[in-house]
């Protein structure tokens, strides 16, 4: 379970000081599939980096099943996020010179598992997303859709409870984001939290509960 | 992470980038190879030096006439002219009990002549004692006769150059030449054994040394050659030439003691440095090898800040992405120091088939050294890159591309 309170992000640029979030404050259940919309700049991504511990808010606190965030130390919070939560970028951030294989790899070899378990767990996750004709390719030789659902793979690999996508399908074309949509929501069913940052209408509706921000706060939430 | 991983991990950012990657094992691998292959030449000067001390004959002492200065004491009394040494000096250094050997020696270049056939030779008057100490072998006939030292017997030996140039196919043992006006009789030839101590044995003519004082119409000896009863007693031969002479110079030390073990030590310590010094100008190469890691590292770090900050975001922790380019940087150190070793493998075979009569051996700390600067200078220079990549902010590292 997510629960932020109050959380503010402030970024100071130059003498400015830039309110990316404005006292947000979500509580997300176990299994939810949120999505979240708003116009460029109103603190989406903000939100989500804070939410996957990449950032941290200047002020409010954010606790993962009961555990206060703001307070861990670096390791920690790297801890967490190797467990419990798993990225899907816009634009994919697979590894040019490891293959699909090895890209899945990454998180598994981090938390420093034997290359043979891994192995078996890879096949699956590949399998999972239909890749595992492609384990041996570079991420050059992949289509867009493919590389998301590589990403996708990799970021699942650890089964974390928390799944946060930024635009998953902003690279990508509408036939190749409904495939990895699908995939992501098939995720959400196995009992994963689901948070798509999207520009896309038809994609943000698809979620059972929409989130919508504007200058950095949370103008609507709908169930 | 494990060690497999990582190096893994950082072998495939090396290959990733070959061309890099070979620039800058060239660099590494020139530093490492110079830093072993003058240290093998060093040592081999050093060995070669040695050896041809060695050559000069075992637990020798050489006594010069005139006080040197570098041995301090009283500074020579004025108008003092040091004594000449005599044959008689010669003689009563064999009354010193660690004494076993003498060869008083006078030098001097005349021209030796064998019918019309003319040619400059150095001359070397001493007595059979000089061939026991020196070791000197002989092809033909036999060296000087043991016969009283003050008489000069008209007799000389000679270099295998000096033979060839005067005698060619002919037979020269038994054959009379001229030298200045003297008349010798040829009983002996020196063996080829080439140089020693740049003295060219070729073209050297021994004769009785009581011969030589009436060529060169000398009483004094240009030195005395010592040789003592065994290497343990060089120290008290020294002090009884020392005894014997100032006793012989109305209380005079007037004379010049080397012994052999001296010259060699100053010789082994001032290679030593010499080497050492060439060895430390070659390590500078490995600390230019070393900024260029650094700067490789660097360009890693800001090509890859992108997959830094994924790395980040599939839980690796700074302490990971430091020991990533760490070992990274070390990596690359390795290669560069292993293929330079291999390289200075080929120098120095290359060498000894040029030389092959210079003792070349590569002494074990050189590549033990250039091994250890090499890896540290990859990881202290790779330590400024990786910490670096370990701060990155990983949102910040993530937006870039
Ligand atoms: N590192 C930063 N330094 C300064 N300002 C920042 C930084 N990151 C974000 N901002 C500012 O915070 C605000 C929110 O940015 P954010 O990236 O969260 O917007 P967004 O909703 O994701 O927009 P988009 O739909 O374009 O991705 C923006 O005004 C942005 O300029
Ligand atoms: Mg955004």
């Amino acid at each position: 379970m997510i629960e932020l309170d109050s959380i503010e992000r402030v970024f100071q640029v130059g003498d400015e000081e830039v309110h990316a979030l404005k006292h947000v404050t979500l509580t997300i259940d176990k299994g939810e599939y949120l999505s979240i919309m708003g116009p460029s700049g109103s603190g989406k991504s903000t939100l989500l980096n804070i939410l996957g511990l990449l950032d941290r808010p200047t002020s409010g606190t954010y606790r993962l099943d009961g555990i206060d965030t703001t307070s861990m130390g670096d390791n920690e919070q790297a801890d967490t996020r190797r467990h419990r939560i798993g990225f899907v970028f816009q634009s994919y951030h697979l590894v040019p010179r490891l293959t699909a294989a090895e890209n899945v790899a990454l998180p598994l070899m981090l938390s420093g598992m034997a290359p043979k378990e891994r192995h078996v767990i890879v096949e699956q996750a590949l399998d999972n997303v239909d890749l595992l004709d492609r384990a041996e390719h570079r991420p050059d030789q992949l289509s867009g859709g493919q590389r998301q659902r590589v990403a996708i793979a990799r970021a699942t690999i650890m089964q974390p409870t928390i799944l946060l996508a930024d635009e998953p399908t902003g690279n990508l074309d509408h036939i190749s984001g409904e495939s990895v949509i699908e995939v992501l929501e098939a995720l959400n069913k196995q009992g994963i939290i689901l948070i798509v940052v999207t520009h896309d209408m038809d994609i943000g509706e698809r979620a059972a509960r929409r989130i919508r921000m504007v200058d950095g706060s949370i103008s609507k939430d709908v169930r | 992470m494990r060690v497999g991983d990582t190096v893994r991990y950082g072998f495939s950012n090396v290959s990733g980038s070959p061309v890099r990657a070979f620039l800058l094992l060239l660099a590494m691998s020139i530093g490492v190879a110079s830093v072993v292959m003058l240290s093998t030449l060093g040592e081999a000067a050093r060995l070669y030096v040695i050896n041809q001390f060695s050559a000069l004959g075992t637990h020798l002492l050489i006594v010069l006439p005139g006080r040197s200065e570098t041995t301090g004491g009283a500074p020579p009394l004025l108008g003092a002219v040091p004594r000449d040494l005599i044959l008689d000096d010669s003689n009563a250094l064999l009354r010193g009990s660690s004494v076993s050997r003498v060869a008083p020696i006078v030098v001097g270049s005349a021209p030796i002549s064998f019918r019309s056939l003319e040619r400059e030779a150095t001359i070397i008057g001493t007595t059979v004692d000089y061939g026991e100490i020196r070791e000197i072998a002989i092809s033909q006939g036999r060296f000087l006769p043991s016969a009283d030292i003050k008489r000069g017997d008209a007799v000389c030996v000679i270099g295998e150059t000096i033979r060839q140039e005067l005698f060619g196919g002919e037979r020269a043992l038994g054959q009379s030449v001229r030298i200045s006006s003297y008349r010798y009789r040829v009983i002996g030839i020196l063996g080829d054994e080439g140089q020693s101590l740049g003295m060219e044995m070729g073209d050297a003519v021994f004769i009785p040394v009581a011969s030589a004082q009436a060529l060169f119409n000398t009483e004094s000896l240009f030195r005395i050659m010592v040789q003592a009863t065994q290497r343990e007693t060089i120290p008290s031969a020294k002090e009884d030439v020392i005894r014997i002479l100032r006793e012989r110079h109305d209380g005079e030390d007037d004379v010049t003691v080397i012994t052999q073990d001296a010259i060699l030590g100053t010789f082994d310590r001032i290679l030593k440095a010499l080497t050492y010094t060439v060895v430390g100008i070659a390590a500078i190469s490995l600390a230019v090898a070393g900024v260029l890691i650094m700067n490789v590292m660097l360009v890693s770090v800001s090509q890859r800040t992108s997959e830094i900050g994924l790395l980040k975001a599939l839980g690796g922790s700074r302490r990971q992405i430091l020991i990533l380019f760490l070992s990274e940087a070390a990596l690359l150190s390795v290669i560069g120091a292993v293929s330079g070793i291999l390289i200075s493998f080929a120098g120095v075979s290359a060498l000894d088939g040029l030389f092959p009569t210079f003792p070349l051996t590569t002494p074990l700390w050189a590549y033990v050294s250039a091994l250890i600067v090499a890896i540290v200078t990859g990881l202290v220079f790779g330590i400024m890159p990786a910490r670096r990549a370990a701060r990155l902010d990983p949102v910040d590292a993530l937006m870039r591309h």
